[in-house]
């Protein structure tokens, strides 16, 4: 069965075929007429950037999400729409992203749950310890029976999960973005599991973005953007870049910056940077705007997700951050707006030591934020436009700490009409507005003030095509005014077309800071992807 | 002090709470708040009362409480998981319906506004100390049996796995909001049952008879981390505190207010995590869909 | 702007409504299953309240207390905490209260012995209500569990301080306060002769009007609201949400302890072992009818204080303890139906193109 995997072959062949799969949640178009097929036995890679539709099309596999449209086969029988228990029973098994695991309980009740051996009316602990022990040993699974999910290494919750599907007898084993919290042995060791379960006749869907692991494990990689399926491949005959250019698009351009200027509604000329070259100074202190050494940033579960990174931006100059989501870039932001404490390390504003500082006084000092989630952080939903336009101004707002409504409003009509925020009501609540005018509306607030350096996290997140080209020209603007900006995408597209320089970030680190003229999209890749590295000066 | 008196006392005392936390123990492991203890109780001691008094019959009175405290159960089951209420908000709608439906029928059903008349009950022979009531010995029992549903069957586990983490259990195929729901009914049952034991051992039904000891059993739920042994020893200790009130009365060594407080001050100060943090099960509160 | 109103108005106004309609037919069942007739006993309710003076000012004397807990905990759910304390707070409030005009001179102003006494009771309340903030920001101590805790703990011990140190012989309650009452409503109207209105009533109006301008036209109220809808996007604006906890915590206990007055200086002039009887707790429900909205709660206090005074004005048809089977039912159908309600409005409003 291995190593034969073809991208044409008999139909009945198939462990999986997807066809015209469409969801929709909401206002976002997760799938459109995706279509997905898998072969008996193979490592099938499932990649795309994020937002691309992946996980929503392997929820629908795994029973979790019903398609609006389409249709789908699991092992010749049409299965449309199943549930979650149709899906188990039928011998798929997902491992999602975020572990699915009840923390209090131990490995082997998490692993039968749903499906315990009985005696009598009695859940039989000693012989579900017995079925674990003796599947972990078969599967060469490592793990301990009985001990309790909370205490597991991130490596070992994992293996619980694809031990939780085996159990139930799965043959087909979905797996979302599995290594994305792995350390690199247990990352070999996973592969070595995966490559024994397709031995065994196993048929495996891997999600990932990262395409070292794609060449490195799959037979066959499906490609998705958007919501659609873009391109099928043989591993065998495929490159780290191709992947690449077609996750991305084949229309970029690298060294984009002629397109960049045409991508914008603004017909303003590009500004120069303020200094003829565009080289980094590290020494250079006085005349950076923002400048970070050896940042260290804790995450979740107590990893260094900003493990030491160093760089500065001078005024007018955008440095754009790329890098796979989960890298740490959400971290650095947080870190950098006050939202998040810095470990060690040192951020200066303007000169000033702002490592210490709380949100409030970092904006005072001149530092706006454009959150990468403005539902959660950039916007109170329930507010109005124009109570939204001064949170956290609500202080320059007041007198003697009662708000000032004529100015709120003032500033709402101001805002509004500057920003072409539609509909231009301003008491409507910022849940009522589309996703690119509720992006307007943080853009307004933040860039719409005094400041000096804006953050700016994936500024363009699921908005229309008309906000996206007017954010883009809001950066420029800000750039040509002299502010300095970070700007944080996984849109590479929006980094080429917008940055002066360019870092990479992955595992916490800038693995690599180059001027944009330097740029091609293919080492961009590499580095992204962990295939090369370079610490960064 | 008479150790032996001190003893039965307390356990006599005990009953009605290890009734309703263990109620409040499934429940909440199930995630879903169980404010609503008290009003179970004071349902469960009045419809076992009707039953034993229309019946001339105390175990038709027990089916009767039992039911009636499933029925308040299945209130607040529907409410909190099918419509997505605040737990909290309908523990306490639940408790306040419990003593105007209460009072209403006791009006209706014997003309008091304060007690029904003598029903037949269990115990009542003093030499035994009231544990000649099968229903004490139903209570002190009900420890191991909840012990042994909570950890040792397999809906004991997927009650424990929902409270924890309801989408795991869900990718698993369990219908959490249908382990929840069997879970609210048998802690209203459960409850029920101290009220039934309540009316029965006093062979009578008084207006907000239960007297707060519904909150008693919240506050020996979380005291004992929601774990049904470590629930029950919670009530015992309350209960003698309380035994001790009763027996040093006239003594006025403490003062009985101070050691009222004392099931309340322990919880808040378990809640703090003075002396090892009691922490909830992650999901309690949120509705499994 | 219209059109905002209204469908806030339509979010805001349904649940009530529907809950009042259930509560309306449960009603029904009770009074047929007493063999009597819905329409006479509901206008019997009407008269015995809203038809004259004295039915109405029982109405506004226990308007006045439920106002107070209902500002206090719909203060505290604006700030996404749940305040199952008003019960205790209240009753701190008046024993402090109380306990002040025990001590003030008989000869001072009697304005300004109010005037103390309302400061007192705020006091009174404010601690019971910073007590279980306090834990929620340090350790992280669900404000629910402790506020029902702290409940018990705080009415025994102001049993114990009555019962040991103040009571009069054979009575629960304290001596009556030497200044600081604060004068009946028959006082000015004669109509009102024998029912408990007082002027607290007003206090209890400014009380809503200040917790309005607090919510809606303050810094702080900007950002309690922050916090209670997306404390994270509040965080982002620079707010301290454990500060603002720990400030709404405060105010919602002085709010409900300021209720304290109502009973302590405005009818009986003396604390009693008690008094609070349940107003604390109903305050919840108060809130919830309202809406969380100072305008809301003074109205869904109107309309509890007219169930609970209508079972009086029923008793001799109907046992008066039907109203308490409504009261529940009301909370339970308001309860129910808010998310749904608002699960519909927000289906039926697709965000508006740009």
């Amino acid at each position: 069965m291995t190593g034969n995997a073809t991208v044409t072959g008999n139909r009945d062949d198939f462990a999986i075929r997807m066809e015209g799969i469409d969801k929709t949640f909401g206002s976002v178009r997760a799938n459109r007429g995706a279509s997905l097929e898998v072969r008996h036995g193979e490592i099938h890679a499932l990649v795309g950037e994020n937002g691309a539709g992946k996980s929503t099309l392997m929820k629908i596999l795994g029973g979790l999400q019903k398609p609006d449209a389409g249709k789908m086969v699991v092992n010749g029988r049409d299965v449309t729409g199943w549930s979650t228990s149709d899906a188990i029973a039928a011998g798929i098994g997902v491992v999602h992203q975020h572990f699915m695991l009840v923390p209090t309980l131990t490995v082997a009740e998490n692993i039968v749950l749903g499906m315990e051996p009985r005696s009598g009316l009695r859940f039989d602990y000693a012989k579900a310890v017995a079925e674990v022990e003796k599947l972990s040993r078969e599967t060469g699974l490592a793990v301990t029976a009985d001990s309790t999910v909370s205490d597991l290494s991130v490596g070992e919750a994992q293996r619980v999960e694809i031990l939780k599907t085996l159990y139930r007898g799965a043959k087909i084993l979905v797996l979302d973005e599995p290594t994305a919290v792995l350390s690199p042995p247990e990352v070999k060791e996973l592969w070595g599991v995966l490559r024994k379960l397709r031995e065994s006749g196993g048929t495996i869907v891997l999600i990932t973005h990262r395409l070292d692991e794609v060449i490195e494990i799959s037979d066959v990689i499906t490609v998705m953007r958007a919501g659609q399926t873009v391109d099928r491949l043989k591993t065998s005959e495929t490159t780290p870049a191709l992947i690449a250019r077609a996750m991305v698009g084949r229309d970029v351009v690298l060294s984009s910056r002629d397109e960049a200027s045409a991508l914008g509604t603004a017909t303003q000329e590009m500004p120069a940077p303020p200094d003829s070259e565009t080289g980094f100074h590290p020494s250079d202190d006085m005349t950076s705007a923002i400048r970070v050494n050896d940042l260290v940033v804790m995450g979740s579960r107590n990893t260094r997700a900003v493990d030491g990174v160093t760089f500065s931006i001078r005024p007018g100059e955008i440095l754009g951050i790329a890098g796979v989501e989960g890298n740490g870039q959400s971290e650095l932001i947080e870190a950098l707006a006050g939202l998040r404490p810095i470990h060690s390390g040192i951020m200066r504003v303007n000169g000033h030591d702002v490592t210490t500082e709380d949100v409030s006084a970092r904006r005072d000092y001149g530092v706006s934020h454009i959150p990468e989630d403005r539902h959660r952080r950039g916007l109170i939903l329930d507010y109005s436009i124009s109570d939204n336009l001064v949170l956290g101004l609500q202080g320059d707002y007041s007198r003697r700490g009662v708000l000032n409504g004529g100015h709120i409003e003032e500033n709402a009509e101001s805002k509004i009409r500057k920003f072409d925020i539609r509909p231009p009501s301003r008491e409507l609540p910022a849940r009522a507005l589309s996703g690119g005018n509720q992006q307007k509306v943080v853009i307004a607030r933040e860039m719409g003030r005094a400041f000096s350096i804006l953050l700016a996290s994936q500024p363009t997140r699921g908005v229309d095509v008309g906000a996206i080209e007017f954010i883009h020209a809001q950066l420029r603007e800000a750039r040509a005014d002299g502010k300095a900006v970070l700007l944080v995408s996984a849109e590479l597209k929006e980094i080429l077309a917008l940055a002066d320089r360019v870092a990479v970030m992955y595992r916490g680190k800038l693995t690599k800071v180059m001027p944009i003229e330097e740029v091609d999209e293919e080492t961009l890749g590499e580095y992204m992807t962990g295939t090369r590295s370079e610490s960064a000066a | 002090m008479n150790p032996i008196s001190f003893i039965t006392q307390m356990i006599r005392i005990a009953v009605p709470y290890l009734f309703a936390a263990s109620g409040g123990v499934i429940a909440e492991r199930s995630g879903v708040i169980s404010l609503s203890l008290e009003g179970y109780m004071l349902t469960g001691a009045f419809s076992a009362t009707l039953g034993a008094h229309y019946s001339g019959s105390a175990w038709i009175g027990v089916l009767c409480g039992m039911l009636g405290g499933l029925i308040f159960g299945l209130i607040h089951a529907v409410a909190s998981i099918r419509y997505r209420a605040d737990q909290v908000v309908t523990g306490i709608a639940i408790n306040l319906l419990a003593i105007g439906v209460t009072r209403f029928f006791l009006k209706l059903a014997f003309a008091s506004s304060s007690n029904s008349p003598r029903i037949p009950g269990f115990g009542g022979d003093l030499r035994w100390h009231g544990f000649d009531n099968p229903l004490l010995w139903l209570g002190l029992l009900l420890v191991p049996v909840l012990a042994f549903l909570v950890y040792r069957t397999p809906y004991g586990l997927r009650v424990r796995a929902v409270g924890e983490h309801p989408e795991a259990a869900k990718s698993l195929g369990i219908k959490a909001s249908a382990v929840q729901y069997v879970a609210v009914a048998i802690s209203g049952i459960l409850a029920g049952l101290g009220g039934v034991f309540l009316a029965l051992d006093q062979h009578q039904f008084t207006d907000q008879m239960t007297a707060g000891r519904g909150f008693i059993a919240v506050a020996a739920v979380i005291f004992g981390r929601w774990d049904p042994v470590r629930a029950a020893l919670a009530c015992l200790l309350f209960a003698a505190a309380e035994t001790l009130q009763i027996q040093l009365q006239g003594n006025q060594l403490i003062p009985s207010q101070f050691i009222e407080m004392i099931p309340y001050l322990l919880t808040i100060v378990a809640l703090a995590g003075v002396v090892g943090r009691a922490v909830p099960p992650a999901a309690l509160g949120k509705a499994a869909e | 702007m219209s059109s905002r109103l209204r469908e806030n108005l339509e979010e805001a106004l349904f649940p009530p409504i529907v809950a009042l309609l259930v509560a309306l037919i449960c009603g029904d069942l009770l009074i047929m299953s007493y063999g009597q007739s819905p329409a006479t006993v509901y206008r019997l309710l009407l008269e015995g309240t809203w038809g004259n003076a004295y039915g109405f000012g029982q109405v506004l004397y226990k308007a006045t207390t439920l106002i107070f807990t209902g500002l206090a905990v719909s203060l505290g759910i604006r700030a996404g905490l749940f305040n199952v304390g008003a019960e205790s707070q209240l009753a701190a409030g008046g024993f402090l209260a109380a306990l002040l005009g025990l001590g003030l001179s008989p000869h001072m102003p009697g304005i300004v012995a109010i005037v103390l006494c309302l400061i007192a009771a705020m006091i009174g309340g404010g601690i019971v209500g910073a007590i279980p903030g306090w834990l929620k920001v340090k350790y992280g101590a669900h404000e629910v569990i402790v506020t029902i805790m702290l409940n018990f703990v705080v009415l025994a011990l102001l049993n114990y301080i009555v019962a040991a140190k103040l009571h009069v012989p054979e009575t629960l309650h304290t001596p009556e306060i030497h200044n600081g009452a604060i004068p009946r409503l028959d006082a000015f109207i004669q109509a009102f002769h024998g029912s408990a209105a007082n002027l607290t009533i007003i206090v209890a109006l400014i009380a809503a009007a200040l917790t309005w301008v607090y919510l809606f036209r303050s810094r702080r109220g900007y950002e309690l609201r922050a916090v209670g809808l997306q404390p994270e996007a509040a965080e982002y604006g620079g707010v301290s949400v454990g500060a603002t906890w720990m400030r709404a915590m405060i105010l919602s206990g002085a709010i409900a302890g300021l209720g304290g007055v109502n009973y302590v200086l405005g009818y009986k002039s003396y604390y009693e072992e008690g008094f609070a009887g349940g107003s604390g707790f109903l305050g919840i429900a108060v809130a919830l009818v309202g809406r969380n909205h100072p305008v809301g709660v003074v109205l869904a206090a109107l309309f509890f204080a007219t169930l609970s005074q209508g079972g009086l004005a029923i008793h001799a048809f109907v046992p008066k303890q039907m109203v308490e089977v409504l009261q529940g039912v009301v909370i339970l159908a308001v309860a129910m139906s808010v998310p749904e309600v608002r699960a519909a409005l927000r289906r039926a409003r697709k965000p508006v193109a740009a």
